[in-house]
């Protein structure tokens, strides 16, 4: 600890704090624009000079380090003369254009300038004029506001990973803009809007639509991947504006993925459903909500009576509240079906029965940062975890070993220790592998499953030289972590990779766990939002198709594992009730009953994070239209069918009646399996690897048009690599017939990848062009179209 | 877009550097991708990001920084005349004067045939030996007299 | 001592006769065996021979007071002692970037004796434990960088550089790095972003070089005249090298004087030479004008009236006690012929011009400052104006990450001092107070073939 004097007060502060550090800990402000705790000191902007007892000159107080005895004057004469005259130089080539600048009311510098800035300036000269970039969908530039801070250029480096803006040009010529031409293609690219301290970059989406004095402030949940992103929902007459982080370090720091920040605009999407809405005789009319309830309610009672309850299968978004997954299977076994399922794009259940409790992170999120040893199995880490891509991002910088496993060698933007990058059926036996070597070195028996298939001697490359590698990593260490990704959990041999992960974790005496893939990949299981007892999983409702569905959320074309058999399940069934807050085209085919439920923003309801973490939030806009939270939906329907048990007045009753109060964090999360037996396939051909792009993996951002112009969002070819394509005898931009079996086809541009292991071919899943494929695993036929 | 020997030249200064440390060699690259494509165009500037294994931005602020680097097409002969002041007591000044006058063009134009472009210089450390003139980038000619300026542009074919 | 056996006999001596002439005809002397012949890689060998422990050499530089020749003038020996011991990657930089308006000195010990800087470097490795060293060399001397290349070759396969050296165990690379144009890149942080292949932004400092430098390596960055008088220290001791100067000021030195003399050119004399000596070896006032003013150490100096700097010996005490500074040596000598206003102009361009662009005071300000003084020159001058310049000098100085604020201001603050009336008569009258005839006069573009006094 050092000892110093701010403005009088005595101090105590840890080593290597900065004289800034220290005055935020003091409840000090010091003005400053260039600093940003999560980012590089640049000390560039000098707005936070401070006076030092013994310096000759001011210091900056952000890159100044606390000494001690050190005596600190933040607003001495001296101090306020050169923070005054830096403000002065910040101001003369500034355009005074705040009535017309989106920061306007949220502007540092305008804050500031009222505090420091004189009135009239003595420049008189000139000003400088910067001409704009076109920095993609998102971001809007008006750089002739840009103070050169480069807090946007440092973002781009060090927390997302690629440095994709510069400052370029030097003097006052210096102007911050991406490669010529190029635009901010990062999937954390929103987060240079909240840096900026002026208004040079901001939301492209939200641009001149309302002044932040506007918009009400309301706190909310991510409700798309496994973090749960805290998230201030701005809102102006029930509509949500703009969406922006909720500062909390244990979950998302004080960033958000472009996906959380930007896929509100879905929320006032053309495709809402703000009507109930029924098919008769193949016509669609907009109804009252009790006709359609009736409706629904005597459809489920009709299969019930006609084909036992057991006909009946509810598949649910694993993006839905916990309320909702709750009391949707309520009314699923309160009719007498355990036919539910929120694992949507799973495609093994042979864990099921076998789990000792519901799978997750293993570990608390914040925790991430503290490994020095990590296995990342089978995961589009960045583009399905994005935040949690960016904590391991910082942890490698600091030193973490970070070595993956997979089917795709994307640019993780991560320091890499290893990589093994194999055709899907062979990533359990790459794990295998590393089990062995660890046991090895460990002088550990390996568990007799195991060893059969390894004494076979088929190995993923070399010697094992990879598996060795990343064994000797893991064995180093004194904190490591195995985490299995959404393609891990997807994979048709997801049991064994988690088995195999349980006795890798077991043999280092590490922790492992699931990323979780949705806001409610945990809270499913949780809400037992799972098929019980002798009911089927989501594959297999589909795989023996059921008389009616219950939708929850879900667009199963697209949401499944299987699409093309998704849709085909829900087109021979005699009924399809949808709760959505959109009407899709598939649905309007399929379905019976369209009943209007409210998003996330407008209902309250709980996501339950991968770390188990319990996050309630209340509606933060009235739901649109005849819009109506899918809990009292399904409350009027429990009690229409006469179920027990729906007699809940509130979300916050649902919710404690399934947690058991309101805990920090879901109980009963455990990641062991007994009992599972291990599989190694042997190779397939030509394999397919499906990703679920960032953009199209859920119903809301599916229709945020901004995100749906993003570099993320491209539609799914055919990717593979220079071997394939030669072996195909094809070329980037032929058009080629992609076919399973003798099931779904797909018509696909060929695109070289370079990452795609040999004899695979990568197309993504959960977009339109794509579901007819069929399964995400799966053993394909090219033809040229 | 760049040739084997600039690509050799390249590796070369490479090899000058820590392993881990290929980006140091970026700012001979980009002095030789302008000596074999005549100026930098963003192509060029991206072709040695790329081959460097840099962000091509990256490479960008170091072609935009130093002011040797072209962005723009010069003339076969560019000449950069140093006016800072030590030079301009003796005569840098006029020099470029007398340049612009034989040249018929302003500082960072290019004659019509597109043979010269004339820049105004910073100091070349060579303040001794005004008039000083730098012909493209590498040649240093000294105490230009109007003479011995009618003569370089004689040599310049 | 006389003054021309105080002349470091290692360098080849040559070109403080000034002549432009002379300097052709002898540019062929620089390559290994001619500086072998002059004596030079024998204070290396005797370094290695002897085994002289790191500390010892240190305490030799030390001993020699070498003060830095890249302007700031801080002692070599106790920077060298700064580099910690146990680092198992170090950096040896040396700094040719030599930008400083008026500064040319470097040019011609690279040209003369490239050979003396790499020997100096060798020397200062050994001391310091560095492994791998780069001199930095600005780009408008391309020429002369592919001619250190070549000495690089040389010393190279004679087996001072590289593994081993001389069979003492010691090993040690060097290599050329080129700049391109920027001069902020010879402030030392900024040459280090630089040969990373960066932009030249400097750096916060601390952390300083011999604790964070090069790749974040501990790093010695000193000026190539600063290596290149390594060497002849070794060659006549520490003290005798301290004696050739004067107290706090050891050695000999490099003067670059150019502007309105008959000689300009490389002059090296011992430190505590007066003034007017240098003057009368560049030849004397061009036309036997009248001296008017002196920056006596580079465009950042403040400048110092004819009558004060006649007083003045040429060491960093005496110029600094005249209100200026010793800085790099370059002494630009004006006469009666030039106006200051316009002279201040074109420096104020240069910084505005060179400013890196990263911190607010510097980015912003130069450009201001220039504005203003451009205003001034041109008739528009307003009498707040030469106030205003103060305050916003005072408002860069001291607040910016590297000195070239200061820079930008210390050559404003000179002139306002001693010539504030003629700025005054500037925007009163709206036109300068020596005739344009005049100031035409003072070139010699028209008159005359230069170098040969
Ligand atoms: C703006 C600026 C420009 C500089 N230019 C040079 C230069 O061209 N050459 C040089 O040797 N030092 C230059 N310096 C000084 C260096 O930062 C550094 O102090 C010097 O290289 C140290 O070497 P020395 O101790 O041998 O003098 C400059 C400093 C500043 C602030
Ligand atoms: S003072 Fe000027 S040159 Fe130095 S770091 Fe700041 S902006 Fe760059
Ligand atoms: S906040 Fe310290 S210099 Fe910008």
């Amino acid at each position: 600890m050092l000892e110093l004097e701010l403005d009088g007060k005595a101090l105590q502060v840890p080593d290597g704090s900065t004289v800034i550090e220290a005055a935020h800990q003091a409840g000090v402000y010091i003005p400053h624009f260039c600093y940003h705790k999560k980012l590089s000191i640049a000390a560039n902007c000098r707005m936070c000079l401070v006076e030092v007892e013994k310096a000759p000159k001011p210091l900056p107080a952000c890159a100044t380090p606390v000494t001690n005895g050190m005596k600190v004057f933040t607003h001495s004469d001296l101090a306020v003369k050169a923070q005054k005259g830096v403000m002065e130089f910040l101001l003369i080539n500034h355009p005074l254009d705040c009535p017309i600048c989106d920061q306007g009311g949220e502007c540092q510098l305008q804050d500031l300038a009222v505090g420091y800035g004189d009135g009239a300036s003595r420049y008189q000269e000139d000003k400088r004029v910067v001409s704009n970039k076109d920095l993609g969908p998102l971001v809007s530039t008006d750089l002739t506001r840009c103070i050169n801070c480069t807090r946007c250029v440092r973002f781009t480096q060090e927390i997302a990973g690629l440095m994709e803006l510069g400052q370029a040009f030097r003097g006052d010529r210096a102007e911050i803009m991406p490669f010529v031409e190029k635009t901010v293609d990062s999937e954390l690219s929103g987060n240079i809007i909240d840096l900026c301290p002026v208004g040079a970059l901001t939301s492209k989406p939200f641009r001149f639509s309302a002044r932040t004095w506007e918009l009400a402030r309301r706190k909310s949940v991510s409700p798309h991947d496994g973090l749960g992103s805290n998230l201030i929902v701005q809102v102006k007459h029930d509509r949500v504006m703009r969406v922006l982080p909720l500062e909390n370090e244990q979950v998302n720091e004080c960033w958000l993925s472009d996906k959380d920040r930007f896929s509100y605009e879905a929320l006032n999407s053309a495709e809402r459903l703000t009507r109930p809405m029924v098919k008769q005789d193949g016509k669609w009319q907009d109804v009252d909500w009790n006709v359609a309830l009736d409706y629904a309610a005597h459809a489920l009672r009709d299969v019930t009576k006609n084909h036992g309850a057991t006909a009946i299968g509810a598949l649910l978004s694993p993006h839905a509240t916990l309320e909702e997954l709750a009391l949707a299977g309520k009314l699923m076994r309160g009719l007498g079906s355990e036919n539910i399922d929120c694992r949507l794009r799973q495609s093994d259940f042979t864990a099921d029965g076998k789990r000792r409790g519901a799978p997750w992170l293993g570990m608390n999120v914040a925790e991430i940062g503290e490994l020095d040893r990590v296995l990342v199995v089978g995961s589009f880490l960045r583009k399905d975890h994005p935040l949690i891509a960016q904590r391991l991002r910082q942890a490698a910088k600091k030193g973490t070993q970070i070595s993956v496993i997979h089917s795709a060698d994307d640019d993780l933007l991560i320091k890499l220790f290893a990589k093994g990058v194999v055709a899907p059926s062979q990533l359990p036996l790459l794990l295998a592998e590393v089990v062995k070597a660890v046991a090895e070195a460990k002088g550990a028996a390996i568990d007799a499953s195991l060893q059969i298939v390894m004494r076979s001697g088929i190995q993923t490359d070399g010697a094992g030289a990879t598996a060795k590698q990343i064994a000797a990593s893991l064995v180093s260490g004194g904190n490591a972590a195995i985490l299995l990704g959404n393609f891990a959990q997807q994979h048709p041999q997801a049991a064994t990779l988690n088995a195999l992960a349980q006795q890798l974790a077991e043999l280092l005496g590490c922790k492992f766990g699931y990323l979780g893939e949705a806001a409610n990949s945990v809270g499913g299981y949780v809400a037992s939002a799972v098929p019980g007892g002798e009911g089927l999983n989501a594959a297999a409702m589909l795989a023996d198709p059921r008389k009616a569905y219950l939708l929850l959320g879900a667009e199963p074309e697209l949401d499944c594992a299987d699409g093309a058999a998704a849709l085909a399940a829900m087109r021979q069934a005699s009924s399809v009730i949808v709760l959505s807050p959109f009407k899709s085209m598939a649905a309007l085919d399929y379905a019976d009953v369209l009943l209007p439920v409210s998003p996330f923003s407008e209902t309250s309801g709980t996501f339950v994070n991968t770390e188990g973490r319990v996050q309630s939030f209340y509606a933060v806009a009235k739901p649109q239209g005849e819009a109506r939270p899918a809990w009292k939906v399904l409350r009027v329907l429990g009690n229409l069918l006469e179920i027990d048990g729906f007699g809940y007045d509130s979300s916050e009753q649902v919710r404690d009646d399934v947690l058991g109060g309101k805990p920090d964090f879901a109980s009963g999360l455990d990641n062991g399996v007994d009992g599972v037996a291990i599989e190694l396939p042997a190779a397939g051909a030509m394999e397919r690897i499906a990703d679920v792009p960032i953009h199209f993996a859920d119903a809301l951002v599916r229709r945020a048009p901004s995100l749906q112009a993003t570099a993320d969002a491209v539609a799914p070819a055919a990717r593979m690599n220079a071997a394939t394509l030669a072996k195909l005898a094809v070329a980037t931009g032929d058009k080629v017939a992609v076919k399973v079996g003798a099931g779904g086809t797909a018509t696909l541009a060929v695109q070289l990848d370079s990452g795609v292991p040999d004899g695979c071919i990568r197309i993504a899943a959960a977009h339109a062009t794509t579901a007819g494929l069929g399964p995400m695993f799966a053993n394909l036929t090219v033809e040229r179209a | 877009m760049l040739s084997e020997t600039t690509l050799k030249k390249i590796d070369r200064e490479v090899a000058k550097y820590p392993e881990a440390q290929k980006q140091s060699a970026v700012m001979a690259a980009l002095v030789f991708a302008q000596d074999e494509l005549g100026w930098l165009s963003k192509d060029a500037i991206a072709a040695v990001a790329d081959y460097l294994d840099m962000p091509a931005i990256a490479a960008f602020e170091v072609a935009s920084f130093y002011n040797m680097y072209d962005l723009a097409p010069v003339g076969k002969y560019k000449l950069t005349v140093c006016t800072n002041l030590p030079c301009a007591l003796s005569g840098g000044v006029h020099a470029a004067d007398y340049l612009k006058q034989k040249l018929g063009i302003d500082f960072n134009e290019t004659t019509a045939d597109g043979k010269f472009t004339l820049k105004e210089g910073e100091c070349m450390g060579a303040c001794g030996d005004a008039p000083v003139i730098l012909a493209n980038n590498k040649r240093m000619h000294c105490f230009m007299t109007p003479e011995e300026i009618d003569k370089l542009i004689g040599e310049c074919k | 001592m006389a003054l021309l056996e105080a002349i470091n006999p290692l360098l080849s001596a040559g070109w403080q006769k000034g002549g432009h002439e002379w300097r052709l005809e002898n540019d062929n002397g620089w390559r290994l065996k001619d500086y072998e012949a002059r004596g030079g890689y024998q204070s290396l060998k005797k370094i290695l021979e002897t085994k002289m422990s790191s500390d010892e050499v240190i305490a030799e530089v030390k001993k020699s007071v070498l003060r830095g020749r890249g302007g700031a003038g801080f002692p070599t020996g106790l920077k060298w002692s700064f580099m910690p011991k146990a680092a198992p990657e170090k950096y040896i930089v040396c700094n040719t970037d030599e930008g400083e308006p008026g500064t040319f000195k470097d040019r011609d010990i690279q040209r003369f004796d490239p050979h003396a800087i790499i020997e100096g470097m060798i020397i200062a490795a050994y001391a310091v434990g560095a492994g791998r060293g780069y001199n930095y060399i600005h780009g408008e001397i391309y020429e002369l960088y592919q001619r250190f290349e070549d000495a690089l070759d040389e010393a190279r396969a004679a087996g001072f550089l590289g593994q081993n050296i001389l069979g003492a165990g010691f090993n040690f690379e060097l290599f050329a790095h080129q700049g391109w144009g920027a001069y902020i890149c010879g402030e030392e942080s900024a040459l280090l972003e630089s040969i990373e292949g960066k932009k030249g932004q400097p750096r916060f400092k601390p952390p300083f070089p011999a604790n964070v430098g090069l790749y974040g390596k501990p790093t010695t960055i000193n000026n190539t005249e600063s290596f290149a008088s390594i060497p002849f220290i070794f060659r006549i001791g520490g003290e005798g090298f301290l004696n050739l100067g004067k107290p706090n000021n050891g050695g000999t030195k490099l003067y670059s004087v150019s502007g309105h003399v008959n000689r300009p050119g490389n002059y090296e004399v011992p430190m505590g030479t007066p003034f007017a000596k240098l003057l009368e070896m560049a030849g004397g006032m061009r036309g036997g004008r009248k001296l008017k003013a002196v920056i006596p150490g580079g465009s950042s100096a403040p400048v110092l009236p004819a009558d004060i700097m006649m007083d003045c010996t040429m060491d960093y005490d005496s110029i600094a006690k005249a209100g200026s500074m010793l800085g790099s040596g370059a002494v630009i000598v004006m006469d009666e012929t030039t106006c200051v206003v316009k002279a201040l102009e074109r420096l104020s361009y240069f910084y505005y011009e060179e400013s890196c662009g990263q911190c607010t005071p510097c980015r912003e300000g130069t450009g201001w400052l220039y504005k203003i003084i451009h205003r001034i020159e041109h008739g528009q001058g307003r009498p707040e104006d030469l106030d205003l310049l103060l305050t916003l000098g005072g408002n860069i100085a001291g607040r910016t990450i590297c000195a070239l604020g200061d820079a930008a201001v210390l050559p404003i603050q000179g002139f306002l001092r001693h010539f504030r009336s003629e700025f005054e008569y500037h925007i009163e009258n709206k036109k300068c107070l020596v005739p344009p005839d005049v100031q035409r006069a003072g070139s010699t573009f028209f008159t005359r073939n230069m170098g040969q006094a």
